[in-house]
């Protein structure tokens, strides 16, 4: 290592160095967000009105992303559908990821037989195929969006608390939490101020990957048709309910796809260029 | 003849987050003859490292050879592309990593690890190169040389590892060697074996070496001459008897001054009852046998008293059981049998069923500040966690006495909103004992706090503590594999081995130990005299000591 490096990156006067790639992602997902937030406004056209004689159009003026099997607006469809896949996916993660991230941390710490039975209960649940799972579900309650955020918390729950276990044991042998539990600390403050800091960024990072599988996975829910129910749809059941149109070459089919491909792709991407502190702060005021 | 290793005007630069330029070497020049062994020598962060790592050519992730050249046998390594770097690698200049445990694969035999050099560099067929290393493997006189090469990393001790190591660098015949504090990580015992037995292979094949370390006992054994490094500067250079009889440099006296601490004045013992009464204490790890013991015993039946005010050292080799002794005695690992009587009153054995109040008044500090504090909080979260939980201190109250704690272990108050990553290594010891200040305790047990501290560094937090004593009445149980640290504060020392109390002295009478390892012990430290370790005896009394425990 003795070639320089070739560009100096310029310290924020903030404290904290931004990404390029971070920025752009965070741009993509501000735009979704308010997309699923001012969809009604936004959209030229009713969710279920046909205005096209022909289905599976083309993009044309009035008709910015073509219609859809029925001749139904593309565009108004997408963005009331960014509501369902935004809203639905980001309850799920968010539920799954803190229940996992508590209960793995809590067993972590604990040990013993808490330890084993939490980690052998949530292997079992793990083995249930994520799909059939839903299946299950949607088949015995019937779907409606409580009922889909539930499930799909279910089905990720296990993974997070893995996940977050796993890092946990790692920082419970470190002396710190030897200083803290003869202190005379309790439970939540061990996990909550202890551990907790030192796993945020690979938890971060996992509630990304969460989020992309539950997106993928309720549009995969969608597409059998256990999703969201028509006339609205998700960006999943809008890959689906098009996908006739795959012989005549119609937008309809790809549009969706790349609406599914900016919003976890841009997830991911800005977990993994979050700003980040400047920690030499002797050229800084 | 010119010496084999010129350095000329070094530069060495570092680039920080923010994308300033650091200069870490500021034009370092220096040789090394042909045979020599020339010493580095300084505190941490002074650069010693990174200027022996350029004989290799090598700069740290982010570092760069700036300006200046580095000739080995001739080359100037800092110009050479990285490809004919990598082929004088190994066969003209070697390196011996400072933990061999973490320098080896647990995954390979060690037999293929040391003679992969000779592979790289089609050096020699394996059979040849197995030959060479079974006779290097003699010459470093590890014990059953034939089939040692056959066993894993993890089947063999830290010593032997170390010396398997240094195997590993020769067998390409270098005529360079670079040793990172090859010895910082052994117990004194070992380390002696470990010195010998480098200086007699560098001595036969007449290798010039250099020797990293911030030990001058152990750079007095083994240097031809020694440079004193300070703040990427050399300080002084020059040989072994001048510098250690007629030290030039302020930094220089610092060093041997810390070598030698003011003895301890002893506290007057009072007739006070007993602080810490410890009476026939076992511990052990795994399930408990048949006969009610666990299944390993580390400590048996250990009984020992701390006197209000005063000090007790624990002394042994790693293993002997007093790290978990101290982890008894402070409630982390349950004890299985004795008794622990704090402040009069009898102690349950696990920290949890303990009363608040006892537990703040037995704190324990832990050797390695790098993981004793949490990496991810602040100075002040630190250290105002106790003050919150122990003493209900919130806002200004809390600011105050976090400033004064900074204070009193004479750290900068501006050092409150820094993480522990971004503190050298004496500064975070200095907060990890001001954690255990800020619950106001009676007794302090110190876990080998200065062993992973360099001697000047230890020898101020040592001072440090000595000072906090006299202002606040504490008392320490002070474990450490260190005599002279011990002798520097304890007025009671007591000696361990195999789990087993070995001997109770006082440091006036060390002199005349009674029990033979004791003795061993003692005789191991090294002397700031160059000739102690020749003069040592390898076979007589010590060995004896060693095996006979």
């Amino acid at each position: 290592m003795t070639t320089r490096p070739a560009s100096v990156p310029l310290a924020s006067r903030l404290g904290y160095r931004i990404n390029p790639v971070g920025l752009v992602a965070f741009s993509v997902i501000l735009f979704w967000a308010v997309v699923a937030l001012f969809a009604d406004s936004l959209a030229p056209h009713p969710v279920g009105e046909i205005i096209d004689n022909d289905f599976f159009g083309p993009m044309r003026a009035g008709l910015w992303l073509g219609s859809d099997y029925l001749g139904r607006d593309m565009l108004s469809r997408i963005l009331l559908g960014a509501r369902y896949t935004v809203g639905i996916s980001l309850a799920a993660v968010t539920i799954a990821c803190f229940s996992g991230v508590v209960l793995g941390m809590t067993a972590a710490v604990v040990g013993g037989t808490l330890d084993t039975v939490m980690s052998r209960l949530f292997d079992a649940l793990n083995s249930i195929p994520s799909k059939l799972f839903g299946l299950m579900v949607v088949a015995a309650v019937g779907s409606s969006i409580p009922v889909l955020i539930l499930t799909l918390s279910v089905i990720y729950t296990p993974g997070a608390f893995r996940f977050s276990r796993a890092l946990a044991v790692n920082i419970d042998t470190m002396d710190f939490m030897m200083v803290a539990r003869i202190r005379g600390e309790r439970l939540p403050y061990l996990i909550g101020a202890e551990i907790l800091p030192n796993i945020v960024g690979p938890v971060l990072a996992d509630l990304g990957l969460r989020f992309v599988f539950i997106v993928l996975l309720l549009s995969g829910l969608s597409f059998l048709g256990l999703g969201v129910q028509p006339p609205y749809a998700d960006w999943g059941a809008l890959v689906r309910e098009n996908i006739g149109g795959l012989a005549f070459a119609a937008p309809a089919v790809i549009v969706p796809s790349i609406a599914i491909a900016t919003l976890t792709i841009s997830i991911n991407l800005l977990i993994d260029n979050l700003p980040q502190k400047v920690r030499d702060r002797s050229v800084s005021p | 003849m010119s010496p084999i290793v010129q350095i000329r005007d070094l530069k060495v630069e570092a680039r920080t987050d923010s994308g300033r330029r650091v200069a870490i070497i500021k034009g370092v020049s220096l040789d090394v003859a042909e045979g020599e062994v020339m010493a580095f020598i300084g505190e941490s962060g002074s650069g010693k490292t990174t200027v022996a790592m350029t004989l290799l050519g090598y700069a740290r992730p982010g570092c760069w050879i700036a300006g200046g050249e580095v000739r080995v046998d001739g080359v100037d390594m800092a110009a050479l592309p990285e490809k004919e770097r990598a082929r004088i690698r190994g066969t003209k200049v070697a390196y011996v990593p400072q933990s061999a445990a973490a320098a080896f694969n647990p995954a390979i035999p060690i037999m293929e690890q040391v003679i992969e050099v000779t592979r790289i560099h089609r050096l020699m067929p394996p059979e040849e190169a197995r030959r060479k290393a079974v006779e290097l493997f003699r010459a470093l006189s590890l014990p059953d040389p034939d089939h040692i090469g056959d066993r894993y990393p993890h089947q063999v001790s830290g010593g032997q590892l170390q010396r398997l190591a240094a195997a590993m660098a020769l067998i390409g015949d270098p005529k360079v060697v670079v040793f990172d504090e090859p010895t910082t990580a052994l117990d004194v015992t070992t380390q002696v074996e470990v010195l010998r037995a480098f200086k007699t292979v560098t001595r036969k094949h007449r290798i010039a070496c250099v020797y990293v370390s911030h030990d001058l006992a152990v750079v007095a054994q083994i240097a031809d001459r020694i440079t004193v490094l300070k703040g990427g500067e050399i300080q002084e250079c020059g040989t072994t008897t001048d510098i250690l009889e007629r030290p030039q440099h302020p930094y220089t006296r610092q060093l041997l001054d810390a070598f030698r601490p003011a003895p301890h004045a002893r506290a007057v013992l009072t007739d006070d009852a007993p602080l810490l009464h410890v009476n026939g204490l076992s511990v052990g790890y795994g399930p408990p046998g048949a006969n009610g013991k666990p299944l390993v015993l580390a400590v048996e039946s250990v009984s020992l008293t701390v006197r209000q005010g005063t000090n007790v050292g624990i002394i042994g080799e790693s293993g002997s059981g007093k790290s978990t002794l101290a982890r008894a005695i402070a409630g982390i690992l349950p004890a299985c049998g004795g008794d622990i009587l704090f402040d009069g009153r009898e102690l349950w054995d696990s920290a949890r069923k303990r009363s608040r109040d006892q537990l703040r008044q037995l704190q324990i500090v832990f050797q390695h500040a790098d993981t004793a504090l949490n990496p991810a909080k602040s100075i002040e979260q630190i250290l105002g966690r106790p003050l919150t939980f122990y003493h209900g201190l919130r806002g200004k109250a809390r600011d105050a006495r976090i400033d004064s704690l900074l204070d009193m272990v004479h750290l900068p108050r501006a050092l409150r909103h820094r993480r522990p990553g971004e503190l050298s290594g004496g500064q975070k010891q200095r907060v990890n004992v001001a954690r255990a200040l800020a619950a106001e305790p009676k007794l302090i047990l110190c876990d080998e706090i200065t062993s992973a501290l360099d001697t000047v560094v230890a020898a101020a937090v040592v001072d440090l503590l000595k000072e906090l004593q006299r202002e606040l009445g504490l008392s320490y149980v002070f474990i450490s594999h260190d005599l002279s640290v011990i002798e520097a504060i304890c007025d009671e020392i007591i000696v361990m081995h195999r789990g087993r109390m070995v001997e109770a002295i006082t440091p006036s009478a060390r002199q005349q130990p009674k029990h033979p390892y004791t003795r061993l012990l003692f005789s191991s430290v090294p002397k700031l005299d160059p000739t102690w370790l020749d003069g040592l005896d390898p076979q007589s009394e010590r060995m004896q000591a060693a095996s006979g425990g």
